[in-house]
């Protein structure tokens, strides 16, 4: 890659790979923490599972700011609204992490008051399981939603301004050959 | 109310409707009662315009409106009087309500009148679900409440239901579950000192708070097999025994910890602009402490030594040296003084725990209420059936109804348990703490400013998941 | 409130005396004895009093020394009609469980007034325990009690606009069928 003619003052590449690069290394997450799993999400952020190195420690707390959110925790019918204008609040290109498995299925509160996965209200990136998941699951889940931006195509993504519930995939094939679902490694 | 009949089947999932016609008119009344409160309809008038009785009911620091108002901001007037209020809404997505707490504070300017906290953004439904798990599975259920002490949750449940059953735990057992519970304070209080220093602005203290937690967490994980949501206390004893080489493990987290509050108080306790910010701050006196059930750190802060460990022991809290730590004004600092000498305490405790640790079964061998050991399954038909029947069924308890009561590190958690005979639960409800600290929110915020409201919300160390449930 | 701009401790180390006796202003049992009772080794006092003295006999044990309202909430026992009461209590359906706790005395009773399922209606304490304000509200909203005298009797748990009271048995815990748990069938 490069002119040969030039002295070796050039990178050069494209400019898709160069804005892939600084996305996934500046995703800052919004606040978003809700119950036990925001305590994790907050140790992830603490001294011993640094995400600061991830360049992510700052959590914006105006999701105007934000370009993840990771739903940490249960949502209960009252939040549901809540959660569906944060989301439409932040600007693209955003991302979300279903962090823990009441935010992904409704988790063991199978019952009239907890959203039974919060793929029913926004679309959902990356699957983090757990009870709560551990500092090192999320970090994997992160780490993977960064593989999904750096193999991730910009022009075209799965649709995430419409309706709640439409799992729109509209012909988009992930390039990255693994699930995107995240296996607990303990 | 005919507009929420379309909301229904997507709301509700009423199995019977044989009360339609009362559901009506609770509806209808509850509708009045929004309408007029006892204190008057809630409408913003000027203060010039206001009468003076009127201004009267601004004594009082709760605001009655319903939850869903709000101002078009077409409908504000650009010539603003300078004697009206404003309401405006804190939450429930704020970096510093400790969770999805929301409030609508009516402020005069920066200065704070009224308050109306609303809750409800985390309930799980969780004494409806403890009726449909057994009391074997109860402690997972209930463990997720206050989430930053599980422990406690787990162990208040296990107290009820053996009371109910009147199994008598071996000794180990219960200083097992001290040793967590103690420990368990220690991470709560580490990790309140966290939130409450960064709600501050001293990232520092998150940082170091969070530090201190981990190697309790370790602990936590090395002896339940999880950093958080244990499931660990079981009715008739614990899970597992500790692990060897744990008297090690513990004296290193009592040492380090120990010496790092020290630190914490070069940080922060004397620090001018930390004592400015939270001395006479958020005051409330004992009478409105008592008067609002208000318990826990705030109420010892207020100069009232209630603490359940001293008062009403309970496990064999009786057997352990330790002061009851107090305070004097009621104020923000008096709080933080509380909590950081109550992580001195613990480690105090947790030191005598692990010399009088005693040996022994770290559960009761009823083969009724604990599962027998693996192994015996292989061997024996009677282990094997008792281990499906409990897993399967769970064990019966005795008709009756309990209130027990253990000292958290937010306060009076309480568990008043019905059992109808069956393995399950009849109704269980939890008494949490935090649920009802928060009623002291208004008074607290009252007169303060703006500025001061995060601080308050911090010291009052709100759990959400308690709170809603 | 408060004392601004004195000078400050850092807290107090109090240790609680041993030998400080309660200040005894009257045993619980004293307290309207006719009210049905029955014995119970798991709590000082459990009482049973009508609907129309339930206000009267909290107030009573708020001037024996009950200083503090630990809890309130509300029980349906549409499934468990059979349960334990003494005689002269007519069971219903709903019930309402207070539990007082006195700090001087170091004691606890507990207060379970029937209340029957055609008229849910109780008056409402929180004039002579304020911090029993949010408790209502989630035993109003939970099993559908109406606390007459309550300045905003408004739901706290679920949205406002909620239809139904979801801890009563004969609502539904709500699951949606997964693999291998149906739904649940009606109690």
């Amino acid at each position: 890659m490069g002119i040969e003619d030039l002295q070796h003052n050039f990178l050069t590449g494209r400019i898709e790979d160069l804005v892939k690069w600084a996305r996934r290394n500046s995703v800052w997450p919004a606040t978003f923490g809700l119950a036990c799993c925001a305590i994790e999400m907050m140790s992830v952020g603490a001294a011993d599972y640094d995400l600061s190195r991830l360049g992510m420690e700052v959590f914006r707390a105006s999701p105007r700011q934000a370009d993840l959110m990771v739903v940490a925790g249960r949502v209960s019918q009252k939040m549901a609204p809540v959660l569906r204008q944060v989301y439409d609040q932040m600007m693209e290109p955003k991302w979300v992490i279903s962090m823990g498995v009441c935010a992904s299925t409704g988790g063991m509160f199978n019952n009239y008051a907890i959203v039974q996965g919060v793929d029913q209200i926004v679309p959902v990136d990356v699957y983090a399981p757990g009870c709560p998941p551990s500092p090192e699951t999320l970090l994997h889940a992160i780490l993977t939603l960064h593989e999904k931006i750096r193999t991730g195509e910009i022009t075209r993504r799965p649709g995430s301004t419409v309706a709640a519930g439409e799992q729109a995939t509209g012909g988009w094939v992930p390039s990255v050959p693994d699930a995107v679902r995240v296996a607990t490694p303990r | 109310m005919s507009e929420h009949d379309e909301h229904e089947d997507e709301r509700s999932v009423p199995e019977l409707d044989p009360d339609a016609e009362l559901r009506a008119r609770v509806a209808v009344e509850a509708a009045a009662l929004r309408a007029e409160t006892s204190e008057g309809a809630q409408e913003l008038t000027p203060r010039g315009d206001t009468d003076p009785t009127e201004l009267r009911r601004e004594v009082g620091a709760v605001l009655r409106l319903p939850e869903g108002t709000y101002v078009d901001p077409g409908d504000i007037d650009i010539e603003r009087r300078d004697d009206e209020t404003m309401i405006i809404n804190m939450g429930p997505q704020h970096p510093s309500t400790h969770g999805v707490l929301r409030l609508m504070l009516e402020l005069d300017g920066e200065t704070v009148l009224r308050t109306k906290p609303i809750i409800g953004y985390l309930h799980t439904g969780m004494e409806k679900t403890a009726e449909e798990l057994t009391f074997v599975q109860g402690s997972t259920n209930v463990t997720r409440m206050d989430y930053l002490s599980p422990l406690h949750n787990e162990l208040v449940f296990s107290l009820a239901t053996e009371a109910l059953l009147g199994v008598e735990l071996p000794p180990r057992a219960v200083w097992i579950r001290m040793l967590m519970a103690e420990l368990n304070r220690v991470s709560s209080h580490l990790m309140w000192m966290a939130t409450n220093g960064m709600d501050l602005g001293s990232t520092s203290m998150m940082i170091y708070g969070f530090r201190e937690r981990e190697m309790v967490l370790t602990f936590f994980e090395k002896t339940t097999g999880l950093r958080m949501n244990h499931n660990f206390i079981r009715p008739g004893g614990v899970a597992a025994d500790l692990p060897d080489g744990w008297e090690d493990d513990v004296d290193v987290i009592c040492e380090t910890i120990l010496t790092r509050t020290y630190e914490y108080d070069e940080l922060l306790t004397g620090q001018p602009i930390f004592r400015e910010r939270t001395e006479a701050v958020g005051n409330i006196s004992a009478e409105e402490a008592l008067a609002l059930s208000v318990t826990g750190p705030i109420l010892r802060s207020t100069g009232v030594p209630w603490d359940l460990r001293r008062t009403m022991p309970y496990l064999a809290y009786d057997k352990l040296d330790f002061d009851v730590i107090v305070g004097t004004y009621g104020d923000n600092f008096d709080r933080y003084s509380v909590r950081l000498n109550e992580i001195r305490e613990s480690i105090k405790m947790i030191r005598q725990i692990v010399e009088q640790m005693p040996p022994g079964d770290y559960r009761v061998q009823d083969r009724k209420v604990t599962p027998p050991p693996r192994g015996r399954i292989d061997e024996s038909m009677e282990a094997l059936i008792h281990h499906f029947k409990i897993f399967t069924e769970g064990f019966r308890v005795p008709e009756g109804e309990v209130y027990t009561a253990i000292e958290s590190p937010r306060g009076e958690l309480g568990c008043y348990l019905v059992s109808d005979g069956t393995s399950k639960p009849y109704r269980m409800h939890i008494r949490g703490p935090s649920f009802v600290n928060l009623q002291a929110l208004p008074v607290l915020l009252r007169g303060g400013l703006m500025a001061d409201a995060v601080a308050v919300i911090s010291s009052v160390d709100p759990v959400m998941g308690e709170v809603d449930r | 409130m408060g004392a601004v701009g004195s000078r400050r401790r850092a807290g107090g180390h109090a240790p609680v005396s041993e030998t400080s006796t309660p200040t005894r202003a009257g045993p619980p049992s004293a307290v309207l004895p006719d009210v049905p009772r029955l014995p119970d080794s798991l709590v000082d006092q459990l009482a049973f009093p009508p609907r129309a003295r339930y206000a009267e006999m909290v107030e009573a044990f708020k001037s024996v020394g009950f200083e503090l309202c630990s809890d309130l909430c509300a029980v349906d026992y549409l499934t468990h009609p059979g349960r334990t009461l003494p005689d002269g209590v007519a069971p219903e359906r709903f019930e309402v469980v207070v539990n007082l706790l006195s700090l001087s005395q170091r004691q606890r009773v507990r207060i379970r007034v029937q209340v029957p399922e055609s008229d849910p209606c109780l008056s409402s304490i929180i004039d002579l325990y304020p911090g029993a304000d949010a408790m209502e509200r989630e035993a109003f909203d939970m099993v559908g009690i109406v606390f007459e005298g309550h300045p905003d009797l408004t739901r706290i748990l679920m949205p406002e606009d909620w239809e139904g009271h979801p801890l009563r048995k004969d609502y539904g815990v709500g699951r949606v069928p997964v693999q291998f748990k149906e739904a649940p069938g009606p109690r």
